[in-house]
């Protein structure tokens, strides 16, 4: 059967993947963000994953208000870049694997979460910029990827505790397939940032690292938590951090630690945090 | 209005603590800002790019603005965008079609100067 190996948490800030385009991430002012990403690297060498599911959010790159889904699941062997306002970035589209996401979405379904299965579907920063500090994509990308879509842009938004129940009924799913995958999950969000409105640039470093001690120590602590809590503490935007729970709940109550590390440059806490199963 | 009652779990939003400095994207300004968002949203093809820049009033009519958010777009007024219902993400892809970065419109929300805006950062060389 397919299983879990590894879980990880990390933020995906926009201008980490112009840095990473125009092969900036070695400069002065990137650097201790790469670094940060040197052990995640050896780490993911020993799990040897050979496919990722990503909990991430789009931007407004491909899905639009009309029809906003909570939960979208990608089902494809393959995902075009989107066009984020300047065009596609030069990166090859990422690669898929449309019978795991079958899989996925027949048994996610039947445990009765109800997701939208996507047979398209653009790819944003809100994915690759995770990808982009984990991976080379040249000569192309050297693993397949489960995009799994959460609406954090248009309340109501999920809540915590149906995240964390997500990334529960995920790992039933990755479980059940009969192939000999080795499963890693990340989400992707935060820390804490707001965009938008005259707190524009809020950021609180001291919530940062205590959600970072919550989510692998105590997660209940966070599942608890509303999306009004999450937003005064770490900034609108910060609710991203829901996304977090899904990778945490296809994992053991109990975890192992493998790295953490944090760095907030400019309006984003900036974290990663790697984990297996205890 | 609240319906906490009928809820197994709390109340996500809690209209009695507004945060400050602060426009949560829920319904209320989805529904307000829908156009704006539209026009914003069109902006992620070159082509629409390409005829945004050419004839922007032209480019306003195809969404039906209203004659204040044409404004608002005219006058690159980000904050009152964000406060008539525009998505900060559909907004980025205004922002670059103008010209605009993400902290350009962050410092003009907070009501300073591109280089007073990167003062208050811990590396501003990061961006």
């Amino acid at each position: 059967m397919a299983r879990i190996v590894g879980g990880m948490g990390t933020s995906h800030v926009p201008s980490v993947g112009v840095a990473y385009d125009r092969g900036k991430l070695q400069t002065p002012e990137w650097q201790p963000l790469y670094d940060m990403f040197v052990p995640v690297k050896e780490w993911l060498a020993r799990i040897d994953p050979t496919v990722v599911i990503i909990a991430y959010n789009d931007h407004g790159t491909d899905l639009f208000f009309d029809k906003y889904p909570t939960f979208a699941l990608g089902a494809a062997d393959s995902y075009p870049q989107g066009d984020e306002g300047y065009g596609p970035r030069p990166l090859p589209p990422v690669r898929g694997d449309a019978e795991f996401s079958w899989h996925l979405a027949e048994q996610l379904v039947w445990n009765e979460f109800d997701i939208t299965v996507c047979q398209e579907l653009g790819m944003d920063h809100g994915l690759l910029v995770p990808m982009n500090l984990c991976w080379d994509h040249r000569p192309d990308w050297p693993i397949k990827v489960v995009p799994l879509q959460i609406n954090v842009l248009q309340h109501p938004l999920p809540t915590a505790r149906r995240c964390w129940k997500l990334g529960q009924a995920l790992r039933q799913a990755v479980e059940a397939y009969p192939g000999d995958e080795r499963v890693l999950v990340i989400g992707t969000g935060g820390m804490s940032h707001q965009l938008n409105g005259e707190r524009f640039g809020f950021m609180n470093e001291n919530w940062d690292q205590q959600f970072l001690d919550w989510i692998e120590d105590d997660p209940e602590r966070v599942i608890n938590m509303t999306h009004q809590e999450l937003m005064e503490k770490g900034g609108a935007e910060s609710v991203e951090l829901i996304m977090w729970l899904t990778m945490r709940g296809a994992l053991t109550p109990k975890v192992k630690r493998i790295d953490r590390g944090y760095y907030n440059p400019m309006t984003t806490g900036i974290a990663v945090l790697t984990l297996e199963d205890a | 209005m609240c319906q906490k009652a009928q809820l197994d779990g709390p109340l996500q939003l809690d209209p009695n603590r507004p945060i400050d400095g602060t426009y949560i994207f829920d319904w209320r300004l989805s529904r307000q800002g829908y156009r704006l968002n539209k026009l914003a949203y069109s902006l992620g093809t070159a082509a629409n790019r390409d005829a945004f820049k050419q004839d922007e009033e032209a480019y306003y009519d195809r969404f039906n603005l209203t004659h204040e958010e044409k404004d608002l777009i005219r006058k690159r007024d980000f904050l009152g965008l964000i406060q008539h219902g525009t998505n900060i993400y559909m907004m980025l892809k205004l922002g670059a079609a103008t010209g605009n970065g993400l902290y350009q419109m962050g410092a003009q929300q907070r009501g300073e100067t591109y280089q007073e805006f990167l003062a208050t950062r811990n590396n501003k060389s990061a961006t």
